[in-house]
């Protein structure tokens, strides 16, 4: 099947003519046979000969000076090779972690060292480590790691933490304040004078912890002989944790590699570069064997970053048919103690602003503050959530305030079709102008209205209601600035064999990155995907890559290995074409043979024009053509590509005990071109199910006085199981981007990003009776109730 | 070595004699001591399911048992629910379908799981299905796919009268 | 998280671990392993010596002789879930074991373990307080016969010495037409109960309550039964203001507040669940009457 793509857009693109058998059909995934079978290769199932286990003492004080450490007992113990702190490894050592994402609106850019220094700021920073035969000894031994504390005040709470006079998260500030961002454009004083309506709102967001199912890792190898340092990390960036131990190490990043084997999910966290892959390199180096650390559950709840607080507080301006004229917030968000990641998930909390609605004028300003807790960067969804929730609750406040139907509020401000490529008026740090490049947010809207059944949802609700039971429905919509700039390479090479190779440094957790970049190239060369041999996660790569965050790699990799795979495939075609005497046109390919359609018996395979290209010592390659039947490309972007959806949540709230059942729930998505619709599915439901969590199950608490994590195990911290989760319904349309040759979008996030709104919309319309407003999540039964009580006293008063 | 003792235990019908410690979690012997990786390490308190196996046909956490408390006894991990040929037990097959595994850290836990169910009941309701894995925590699929996988074989059964 | 290091014992006989139990000090029985094995890998317990009663075989038994129900310490909770005779006869101990854990821990744990343990929220110790189990308890220095009322001292404290060892629990079904029910609310399936309440109850030929047991858990720090008001209800027949009055008597247990929950949400869903579990009872006991 062929499909012709023609792309109208500001910058012209080639017609490409695209052989789509893989391409678009649910083809099954590459990495499940070995995943299935148990074949898979996390990081804690590598073991290397002599390998050593390291355990860290970690801080058990939210904030405190270290006055000493007795490390005596714990070196003693039978099996510890030793225990280490920050003055072991000389003065290399002795500076704070590279921060990622610098960013000239950082007033304190306070990373940690890689152990404490003489200060502490959250409970579980590392202080020492302890090196041994095995991780139950190591952990025997950290046990009788003396630390002498001097505490020092705490200050968890982030609206405290932004006070005059508040504790102090790190001793030697001023104050609490890491950034100030702002997000504005258009004219919003008189977006606020004229509107003959003003709505304001107050909400309080909460987005947990990660818990990916497998902890972080890491081993590192230091080969003396070849002085070169192999690293295994359980991480969504391997080129950018390369980067930073070349940088803080001061070694050639040509003497580092780093491999991303099988990875157990990542969703955000392990896109940052941790303390423990510093440490367990030098530790490589200095013992001269092979260092592993595997993070377990508890240390996941303490080390690994989370995403936690903000308070928003809201105003809208708006014309009495419900259309937005401007919208204004500020937002108090929880950073923690350290950046190690820059200001990524503060500004993924800002720059959704307008979200999928032409509003003329935003004014936002977000406060990131520092406190006593791990630190926060994002996770799956980043700020976009946030913004979303705040937004979509926003269209509800204005439906409910002005008694107008919510789908009309949303359908009255949404960017409409015609104005596609549309610019916001917002322009990011670099100056480049926010566009969405496609879409069509209103059919997405009507697609999940009609998929839904939305009229006959309505009817059902009523019906309940006369039965005395609490039915209601959300709505939320979002778009999603996907595919973030600039670049993920890639590099297609045909093996003597004829086998075509693809390797990406870019990596996967779960995504199944490996079987779309085979779909993709395997059309090109009449091959199936499962012939395609790919490599992925390593920067042996020739290609560089930088990091699978924010549905990013399918736009960004995806085109990098269509062009690389069309370059090869033209060169295969052109020496055919010469071999054979004839013109390109007259060449065809099937099954990784090349022949002529006239004569089908002149043929010749992949392997034997690989051969002709790599020649051999005098031998020459053929004449006009460069050596190698390979191709490395760059698909390089400035700007996002814009994803976009709508949600429909039906729910059932208890009102004796505040459990909500969610019965249903629709998607209707617009990832551009998909190229595995079974994939996108799968992220999709996965992404309602983690909005689920966090909108009703989620809560990572700390005592706000001492800043002791208190639900430290998986039977306190609310994960969202099987039993409490809906039938996922997702429906699709496909407004390809013009911005990359395959017209794709990020597909991750179909249901995290407005997920939250749209169930928190479904209970509050379910609690319509008792006029119950929510302005919050988690939303625990408990919680519920106390708003349903809230609420009725409200009405006596 | 602290407190050792030497034990054998059949996993997918082969005999591994060690000698371990007997605070050696059940986990961490299948895993770094017989060399089989599948089983993962999710929680170590019990609750996440991903270390899931069979102990003497049961369905059993493997994080939070000794390994001393398996000697004699028959384990079976994800590596023995196919066939010597390479022959994908059904359920695996089903899984791929599906579309039941995303990352795969989970899978294994949840295979084991459902197969234990599976053999004492051949025909599940979806709502059934759902409770059996309420007891492993997948963070990538939504279960939605698990649970797809699980239905298919549970029809199969079915439609091929229980066989 | 990997345990402390511990000497492991394997008892092949309930003599032999009585003799551990009651020389090595600091020692912990090992049952189904699914609430001592996370306690040891978080490495909240840190005994020296670790008793395995999963090697003595003579613990895991159901016997029923003269209508008693006669548990071995060690009977999975799976076995308890499925074992015919006690599903006909003691329909509840089915009904409430759904709630407890999961598919996989069900297989471990044991009922003595649970009875031990002795969680707050735990459904196995409401259903012995809601049948007046009595509990065999042994040492070297002898055995004792306790009644389930007397087992519970404080917050997860059972009536046990440090060298003694709970062998086996007896229950007598109720021999009357009775109806049961066992009704719980958790945050997710399978969670720990923020409150349950098993019931049963016979009624006479004019309705009337005959016979009643009500155990709530979740609310106080031991599982209870509301003796007061089941005795002040026995001969009334159903209506709300008997309800009120076993309501009332919930409304006097101290519940305290953790992380997730405060008491007063614990005792209002304990109340709600009452009713829920009450009105089930109830129906069923009609329906054996037929």
């Amino acid at each position: 099947m062929q499909r012709l793509r023609s792309l109208i857009i500001s910058q012209p693109m080639e017609v490409h003519e695209m052989h789509t058998k893989n391409v678009g059909t649910p083809v099954q995934r590459l990495e499940d046979d070995r995943l299935l079978r148990g074949k898979g290769r996390y990081v804690d199932d590598i073991d290397l000969p002599d390998q050593l286990a390291i355990m860290f003492v970690r801080s058990s004080e939210a904030h405190a000076f270290i006055r000493s450490v007795d490390c005596d007992q714990a070196r003693a113990l039978a099996g510890v090779i030793g225990v280490y702190q920050l003055k072991d490894f000389g003065p290399l050592a002795a500076k704070p972690m590279i921060l990622a994402n610098p960013s000239p609106l950082i007033r304190q850019p306070i990373t940690q060292y890689m152990l404490a220094l003489d200060e502490v700021c959250y409970v579980g920073q590392a202080i020492a480590v302890v090196v041994a035969e095995n991780r139950y000894i190591a952990e025997d031994a950290a046990q009788l790691v003396v630390v002498d504390y001097e505490p020092l005040p705490v200050v968890m709470d982030a609206r405290k933490a932004a006070m005059a006079n508040a504790h102090l998260v790190h001793q030697n500030s001023t104050d609490n304040l890491a950034a100030t961002l702002p997000w504005k454009f258009g004219d919003i004083d008189q977006a606020f004078t004229k509107a003959p309506h003003i709505f304001k709102e107050s909400y309080y967001q909460h987005r947990g912890v990660v818990h990916s199912m497998e902890c972080r890792g890491v081993i590192a190898q230091h080969d003396a002989q070849l002085d070169q340092l192999t690293v295994w990390t359980s991480t969504q960036s391997p080129f950018l944790v390369r980067r930073f131990l070349a940088q803080f190490l001061e070694r050639e990043e040509v003497a580092i590699r780093v491999i991303a084997p099988d990875v157990g999910g990542g969703f955000g966290p392990k896109a940052a570069h941790y303390p423990e892959e510093l440490v367990a390199t030098l530790l490589a180096i200095k013992l001269k064997r092979p260092i592993k650390w595997i993070e377990d559950r508890l240390e996941h709840f303490l080390t690994t970053t989370q995403q936690r607080d903000q308070w928003w507080d809201v105003e809208v301006a708006c014309e009495s048919d419900g259309h937005v004229l401007g919208m204004r917030a500020v937002c108090t968000h929880d950073n923690g103690a350290y950046l190690p990641y820059g200001l990524l998930l503060c500004m993924t909390s800002v720059a959704p602003f307008p979200g999928s609605y032409a509003i003329g004028a935003i004014d936002i300003r977000l406060d990131c503050m520092f406190t006593n807790a791990v630190p926060t960067t994002p996770i799956r969804g980043a700020g976009r959530p946030n913004a979303t929730f705040v937004i979509e609750r926003t269209m509800d406040t204005i439906a409910r305030e002005l008694k107008l139907d919510r789908i009309k509020v949303r359908q009255r401000n949404f960017v409409q079709k015609e104005q596609f490529p549309y610019l916001t008026g917002a322009k990011l740090p670099n100056g480049i102008g926010i566009q969405y490049d496609s879409g069509d947010y209103a059919r997405c809207l009507d697609m999940v209205l009609e998929a839904s059944q939305y009229s006959q949802l309505e009817i059902r609700c009523k019906e309940a209601a006369q039965k005395g039971v609490y039915r209601g429905i959300g709505i939320a919509s979002y778009n999603e600035d996907s595919g973030l700039p600039p670049y993920e390479g890639a590099t297609v090479k045909v093996l003597p064999s004829g086998k075509v190779f693809v390797e990406l440094g870019s990596c996967s957790q779960g995504q199944g990155l490996e079987t779309i970049v085979a779909q993709i190239t395997a059309d090109q060369f009449g091959l199936h995907a499962s012939d395609i041999l790919v490599k992925l996660g390593d920067t042996i790569a020739s290609a560089m890559a930088l990091s699978t965050v924010g549905s990013r790699v399918a736009s960004t990799a995806g085109p990098s290995v269509f062009l690389a795979a069309q370059a090869v495939r033209q060169k295969a075609f052109k020496l055919a074409a010469e071999h054979f005497n004839v013109s390109e046109n007259e060449v065809h390919i099937d099954a990784g043979i090349l022949f002529l359609k006239s004569m089908p018996d002149q043929k010749i395979s992949l392997a034997d024009l690989a051969k002709k290209l790599v020649a051999g010592v005098m031998v020459n390659v053929p004449q006009g053509f460069s050596p190698g039947l390979e191709s490395t490309a760059y698909h390089t972007t400035e700007r996002a590509v814009y994803a976009n959806g709508s949600n429909v949540a039906e729910v059932e709230v208890d009102i004796h005990t505040g459990e909500v059942t969610l019965l249903n729930y629709w998607v209707a998505h617009d990832c551009g071109t998909v190229i595995n619709p079974a994939l996108v599915n799968g992220q999709i439901i996965g992404g309602v199910v983690h909005a689920i969590g966090n909108a009703l199950f989620e809560h990572m608490k700390f005592d706000q006085d001492t800043g002791q994590p208190i639900t430290t195990n998986l039977g306190e911290y609310l994960l969202p199981l099987a039993t409490e989760m809906p039938k996922i319904h997702i429906t699709h349309m496909e407004s390809p981007s013009p911005l990359n040759p395959l017209g794709v979008k990020g597909a991750g996030e179909g249901g995290t990003i407005p997920g939250i709104a749209c169930v928190i919309s479904a209970i509050e319309d379910a609690l319509k009776p008792f006029n119950v407003k929510i302005n919050e999540y988690p939303l625990s039964p408990e919680r519920l109730l106390c708003l349903i009580e809230e609420a009725k006293i409200r009405a006596v008063a | 070595m602290k407190d050792s003792r030497k034990i054998q235990v059949e996993i997918n019908g082969v005999i591994f004699e060690r000698m371990i410690e007997t605070r050696m979690t059940l986990s961490d012997f299948i895993r770094h001591e017989c060399g089989l990786t599948g089983t993962h390490v999710g929680c170590e308190h019990g609750v996440c399911g991903a270390c899931t196996i069979h102990l003497n046909g049961q369905a059993i956490r493997s994080c939070i048992m000794y390994a001393v408390q398996a000697h004699g006894q028959k384990v079976t991990t994800v590596e023995g629910l196919s066939q010597p040929d390479g022959t994908l037990h059904p359920l695996q097959q089903a899984f791929k379908n599906q579309n039941g595994l995303q990352c795969g850290f989970c899978t294994p836990g949840m295979l084991m799981t459902c197969t234990a169910y599976l053999e004492e009941k051949s025909d599940p309701t979806e709502q059934e299905i759902r409770e059996v894995i309420s007891g492993n925590i997948c963070r990538c699929t939504g279960y939605q796919g698990i649970v797809n996988a699980t239905l298919e074989i549970a029809n199969n059964k079915s439609t091929n009268g229980g066989a | 998280m990997k345990p402390a290091a511990f000497k492991y014992h394997d008892p092949s006989s309930v003599e032999e671990a009585l003799q551990i139990l009651a020389e090595k000090e600091n020692s912990k029985i090992l049952a189904g392993g699914q609430s001592l094995g996370p306690m040891l890998n978080f490495r909240y317990v840190m005994p020296d010596h670790l008793i395995d009663l999963n090697t003595v075989s003579t613990l895991d038994f159901i016997h029923f002789d003269d209508s008693i129900f006669s548990i071995g310490a060690m009977t999975r909770q799976r076995t308890l879930e499925r074992n015919l005779e006690l599903k006909k006869l003691c329909p509840i101990f089915s009904e409430a074991l759904q709630w407890v854990g999961h598919y996989a821990t069900r297989n471990r744990g044991t009922i003595g373990g649970s009875l031990s343990h002795l969680d707050p929220s735990s459904e196995l110790p409401a259903l012995c307080a809601a049948y007046d189990a009595k509990l065999v308890v042994r040492s070297v220095r002898g055995d004792r016969i306790i009644d389930f009322r007397d087992w519970g001292i404080s917050f997860m404290t059972p009536n046990l010495e440090q060298d003694e060892l709970l062998t086996e629990i007896k229950i007598s079904p109720w021999h009357e037409s009775h109806g049961y029910a066992f009704v719980e609310f958790s945050r997710r399936h399978g969670d720990f109960a923020i409150a349950g309440v098993g019931c049963l109850i016979a009624l006479d030929s004019n309705q009337n309550i005959k016979r009643l047991a009500i155990s709530i858990i979740g609310v106080a720090s031991t599982p209870v039964r509301l003796f007061e008001a089941e005795k002040a209800v026995i001969g009334n027949r159903l209506h709300e203001d008997l309800i009120a009055h076993l309501d009332h008597e919930i409304s006097l247990l101290e519940a305290s507040n953790d992380a997730q929950t405060t008491g007063i949400y614990r005792k209002k869903i304990a109340s709600t669940l009452l009713r829920r579990a009450i009105n089930k009872a109830t129906q069923r006991a009609h329906q054996s009457l037929k």
